[in-house]
């Protein structure tokens, strides 16, 4: 048992350093909005200037101008990084999502035409995906690509989709025929986003935020030479996409944690009541379990294996932590606990909380995964698996 | 990065498995449970036989010589069978105590006896209900002689050697005592586990000698039960895996409403629940196995997360299994309640969990650093560059002063 890194990493995550303690330090950001256009520009410099130096893209293979390495180096870029204050990574859809999914399903053309702008920060995309009706039932969405001569015309909206305002091009997913069961009517497109027919507004969150934005479609035009994969396999399409989500490794550590709440308990005078230490022992026995599950899932990395469903559990016990956590700190405050301006932001963290127990696969949905792929319980049952899409009940009848 | 066990640690794991598969099958542990005694002689002396009583004993002592991580596996998968042998008696708490505590001429005299398992070797703490505290320990030291009571003391009726707490001149001190000596009174005490015997223990001038290597009794009595509670959480994981095996099992085969009752999101969503307990519970024994191995001062707070979430997974575990067996679950037939009183006895013996999730937030506040380990960085090397907590320590150091213990 050795928590150190391999020789290999080692030397991969002194190179790493190098150039971040070479060129980092130019990029320090003050706080903006997340689509000032100054803000955008450094995003783009500082993408540039990975991607010229070689630490853009680490996981796409050379030819498309990546390093062709794998999963464990991926994570210790990522954690080099994250010790520098740098431009956010506005390209993470792009690079981490849609451009293998272009690699695996595009047209010569479309490759030669996408990844080295994708790459290089030149443009940012968005994935349009969920919709208003469809989140967990991705494969039940509404919006329509009508065939119309050497256009597909797209009707619809989706919603939730990060970075559409700042995108210039985005993969969406639609249904080209409604007379197949859901799964197999569906197309992807490569579309742009300032194409006519699109609209985007932010959506406002509980907390105040806006990170994702709905997108609507009216009569948005597309070329056929825009179509990613074939017509009905856009399923498939949507499956590498998604795959590529699961596997970044995101870090479900709470912004408050133990330490934090020791301290609010502290200042509250209260860290001497056994209730409250017996809670923050519980707190600390999950953070620390998913701590080391964490290692666990960086192990198989080392190895080169692919992390499997169970690496669901992170963000399971994660998100629920989070928000368990800044209730107890907020409650902790007393009536002091409903100011905004309170202690280690616990309201602001409680508020955002919600959100990540349902975004990118809610609670719900992660327990039926663990419970199909990892405990080999039988699937749900689904209704609609065989039915036409048009034949499938959307909400309640008004009239028979 | 390998936080895990090499191959050939797993394949000592499989080894144990196999063993106890044959030799110990949970109509071992019924039979046992049936008749009232606490262990099954022949088992014993099987396991010794194999090297698994002495695995971190060093050779001179007829040890195997090998780590605790070899340990860890032993101990996952004699959780895994329930197997009734006072083993965590024996082997974590009394033989680790000699190895650690004792004079060079105590290991001489009792280490190749506790690894030829001819004496059984057990832990008495115990006083009265309650979590045991220094200060409040009745059993007195004086001139060579203990005097004092000990109750429920876990395989009790069968073990030979005690490592018993008293107060001596110097405060909390540990001794040994032969416990088929004189001065010393048994009486065997039904236990809700029925695989471990208990017995209470009444000592009157009973020679003791203590342990000599010790300097502070209660700071290693600490140590000690930090130890033995990474090792006993991996019997607990293994208990709790079994436990969710079994229920997966009975759910899938039997049907109701004409579907298979694991079919139902409810009960899929539940042993899911049981299944994140134990994953996240097996996270934290490697931890603390890897600060056993490693000898890192980590070991106070790994300990306490590993017994602690061990504890909730495997008594989630077999709660959820009588429950998802529905009727035959609570007939004494099935062999859920083995599982059932096994994991309550586990969550008991090394102390409750409240009291140490007590123990835990003591270590923290004393840590004053109080830093999540790891918090999802690759290697400790990464730790100690993290951004410095100065502020937060210094708030949390003043406001705490007033209440550490």
């Amino acid at each position: 048992m050795d928590l150190n890194d391999t020789a290999e990493e080692k030397a991969f995550r002194a190179s790493a350093r190098a150039f971040l303690e070479a060129h980092a330090p130019a990029f320090g950001t003050r706080p903006v909005a997340l689509d000032d256009p100054e803000m955008v520009r450094q995003a783009q410099n500082w993408q540039a200037r990975k991607k010229d130096n070689g630490w853009a893209c680490l996981t796409w293979p050379a030819e498309y101008g990546g390093r062709g390495l794998g999963p464990i180096e991926d994570v210790i870029w990522s954690q080099e990084e994250a010790r520098w204050d740098t431009p956010p990574n506005l390209f993470i859809v792009g690079i981490g999502m849609l451009g293998p999914a272009i690699m695996a399903h595009g047209t010569l053309e479309q490759k030669a035409r996408y990844l080295p702008r994708i790459a290089r920060g030149d443009e940012i995309w968005c994935q349009l995906f969920s919709e208003p009706a469809a989140g967990s039932d991705l494969a039940g969405l509404r919006t329509t690509a009508v065939r119309d001569g050497d256009d597909w015309v797209l009707n619809g909206q989706k919603m939730w989709t990060t970075f559409a305002r700042l995108s210039a091009w985005g993969v969406i997913v639609a249904r080209t025929d409604r007379t197949v069961p859901k799964h197999a009517g569906l197309t992807c497109f490569i579309v742009n986003m300032r194409s006519p027919g699109i609209e985007v507004r932010p959506i406002r969150q509980i907390d105040g935020r806006s990170d994702f934005n709905e997108v609507f479609f009216t009569d948005c035009r597309v070329s056929e030479s825009h179509r990613l994969g074939d017509v009905g396999n856009g399923w498939a399409v949507a499956r590498t996409i998604l795959m590529h989500e699961r596997a970044a490794i995101g870090s479900v550590g709470a912004r408050l944690d133990v330490p934090a709440l020791l301290a609010v308990a502290a200042a509250c005078g209260v860290a001497d009541e056994g209730e409250v230490r017996q809670r923050i022992a519980d707190f600390y026995v999950r953070a620390s379990g998913l701590t080391y599950t964490n290692y666990r899932t960086l192990t198989a990395l080392s190895r080169g294996e692919m992390p499997g469903p169970e690496a669901s559990i992170g963000k399971l016990v994660g998100a629920s932590l989070v928000q368990e956590m800044s209730a107890f700190g907020i409650d902790l405050q007393g009536l002091a606990g409903t100011l905004m301006s309170g202690l280690h932001e616990c309201q602001a963290t409680y508020l955002g909380a919600p959100g990540g127990r349902i975004a990118g696969g809610t609670d719900e949905i992660l327990r039926n995964i663990l419970a199909e792929r990892v405990l080999g319980l039988p699937a749900e049952p689904r209704l609609d698996k065989n039915v036409p899409f048009h034949d499938v009940p959307t909400g309640p009848r008004t009239r028979q | 990065m390998n936080f895990g066990f090499s191959d050939g640690q797993k394949e000592l794991q499989q080894t144990v498995r196999e063993f106890l598969h044959d030799r110990a099958p949970l109509q071992a542990c019924r039979r046992l449970l049936e008749a009232g005694e606490g262990w099954d002689p022949g088992l014993w002396q099987e396991t010794a036989a194999l090297g698994w009583l002495g695995t971190v004993v060093p050779e001179q002592y007829g040890g195997a010589g090998l780590g605790y991580l070899e340990l860890a596996v032993i101990a996952e998968e004699i959780g895994r069978a329930l197997a009734p042998m006072p083993f965590a008696s024996s082997v974590y708490l009394a033989t680790e105590a000699i190895l650690r505590g004792g004079s060079p001429d105590q290991r001489q005299r009792f280490l190749p006896r506790l690894v030829s398992g001819e004496i059984i070797g057990t832990l008495a703490l115990a006083e009265r209900p309650g979590h045991p505290d220094p200060s409040d320990t009745g059993t007195v030291l004086e001139r060579g002689r203990l005097t004092g009571t000990k109750i429920a003391v876990v395989d009790g009726a069968v073990a030979a050697l005690g490592i018993v707490s008293a107060r001596g001149e110097h405060g909390t001190t540990l001794v040994l005592v032969d416990l088929d000596g004189p001065g010393v009174r048994r009486q065997a005490q039904a236990s809700i586990d029925p695989t471990h015997s208990s017995a209470s223990f009444v000592f009157e001038d009973a020679p003791a000698e203590p342990l000599a290597g010790v300097n502070e009794g209660w700071s290693f009595l600490e140590g000690l039960l930090d130890r033995a509670a990474v090792l006993l959480a991996f019997e607990q994981v293994g208990g709790a895996s079994r436990a969710l095996e079994l229920t997966k099992e009975f759910t899938l085969s039997r049907y109701a409403f004409g579907r298979p009752v694991a079919s139902f999101q409810a009960l899929k969503h539940r042993m899911v629940d049981v299944y994140v307990a134990l994953e996240l519970a097996r996270s934290n024994c490697l931890w603390g196995a890897w600060a056993l191995s490693e000898e890192t001062t980590e070991i106070d707070v790994a300990a306490c997360s590993a017994r602690i979430s061990a504890s909730r997974a495997f008594d989630l575990a077999a709660a959820e299994m009588l429950q998802m067996h529905g009727g035959v679950g609570f007939t004494w037939e099935h062999d859920g309640h083995l599982f059932y009183r096994r994991a309550k006895h586990d969550a008991l013996v090394l102390g409750a969990t409240h009291a140490w999730a007590e123990k835990l937030v003591q270590r923290l506040i004393r840590r004053a650093a109080v830093q999540l380990p790891g918090d999802g960085d690759t290697s400790p090397d990464q730790r100690s560059d993290r951004p410095s907590r100065s502020s937060q320590v210094a708030r949390l150091t003043h406001g705490l002063a007033a209440t550490a213990r």
